[in-house]
């Protein structure tokens, strides 16, 4: 007798048979952060010295892309009760009624390990082993611990979306050196301003689901000060590949001029006072935009060339 | 009569013999792009793919 015709127990009632599309796991793998992460991680693939098989370098960004989704699944999983709080997230797959937590659970888990297998077979140790430590970081470090107990949550747990260049770079060199730390660096400050500057305009879907975010604990004008604060921090960073040698003019006009536009932005968010949030709508959209190009240009400046010719040889 | 309806169990819908169908067939795709996947690893990296540098 197969487990449907006896009945799945759960909380006392029988669970209805899944409904749950293909979709619905998709949605479960958070794309559109995941499609940050790959490009990312990509920029960190390229602008590394050293050769890789393309099939190599697929099989690594494909590992990453898996693991990254995978711990978007686990975090869904775990913030399913808030989830169904905040207008954002209401419609995800768990609190949408879509997925079971137990499914998202399993998904998460399955993925985490497969990626994290499949990348140190087939790939480097090295790379499978910061794949393993920012799946871990993001699930336990930011989503079980920090997100729901200090206002400093985003700026350790940025940390975990700041790692995909440091595994791109490691998939190819088996090594770690401080130019992908720098990657590291820059999403690592751009996390702040960014995500503080959305957290403004959703202020009261935090407040609602109880997340300590910076606005709600600290109040808004403290908030609008730290953005402007990480991102005098972060302009210098974005120049740095450019002034450390790393990186060619191109990247250096890119840098400093888009860099400009976030220092504007954040000084209009500091100035800014509620219920107007135009400015933070803007700096969260820019601050979109200015991770793009400050890899993107980095990339083409530096990576590139490298990269093409590692494909054709 | 209970009996009867113990044996015949749950009976799922359309929409849920859909959704099930749907899922089987994206585990299936997976299960045979990892198979390929390792495949082509083995053809690319040849007796290297048994070492594994850290």
């Amino acid at each position: 007798m197969s487990l449907i015709s006896e009945g799945a127990e759960f909380n006392g009632t029988i669970a209805e048979p899944s409904l749950a599309t293909v979709g619905d796991y998709l949605a479960l793998l958070k794309p559109r952060v995941m499609s940050l992460v790959v490009f990312t991680a990509l920029v960190g693939l390229a602008v590394a010295p050293g050769s890789i098989h393309p099939v190599t370098a697929f099989t690594a960004l494909l590992c990453i892309t898996v693991g990254a989704g995978a711990s978007g699944a686990l975090n869904m999983w775990f913030d399913a009760d808030i989830d169904q709080l905040m207008t954002r997230t209401a419609r995800r797959p768990i609190p949408g009624g879509r997925v079971q937590p137990g499914e998202a659970l399993a998904f998460g888990l399955t993925l985490s390990a497969f990626s994290v297998v499949v990348l140190g077979l087939l790939v480097n140790i090295l790379s499978a082993a910061l794949l393993a430590f920012t799946i871990f970081f993001y699930v336990v470090v930011y989503t079980m611990w920090l997100k729901r107990s200090t206002p400093q949550n985003i700026v350790i747990g940025g940390a975990a979306g700041a790692f995909p260049p440091m595994i791109g770079w490691a998939a190819v060199t088996g090594s770690m050196s401080f130019e992908p730390i720098l990657l590291f660096l820059i999403i690592f400050f751009w996390t702040p301003p960014h995500f503080w500057a959305l957290a403004i305009y959703r202020m009261d879907d935090f407040r609602r689901a109880g997340v300590p975010m910076l606005p709600v604990v600290k109040g808004e004008a403290t908030t609008r000060l730290q953005i402007l604060l990480y991102t005098l921090l972060l302009v210098p960073l974005g120049i740095a590949p450019y002034a450390l040698g790393y990186a060619g003019l191109l990247y250096a006009a890119v840098s400093v001029v888009t860099g400009l536009g976030m220092l504007i932005l954040a000084v209009q968010v500091y100035r800014e006072r509620l219920p107007s949030d135009q400015a933070c709508r803007h700096l969260f959209a820019f601050s979109i935009l200015y991770l793009f190009l400050l890899f993107a240009v980095l990339m083409v400046d530096r990576g590139w060339g490298g990269l093409m010719a590692r494909l054709a040889a | 009569m209970n009996e009867q309806g113990d044996e015949k169990g749950i009976v799922l819908t359309e929409a849920q013999k859909r959704a099930r169908r749907s899922r089987s067939i994206a585990i299936a795709v997976s299960l045979v792009a990892l198979v390929v996947l390792f495949y082509v690893m083995t053809l690319v990296k040849g007796p290297m793919v048994l070492v594994r540098p850290i």
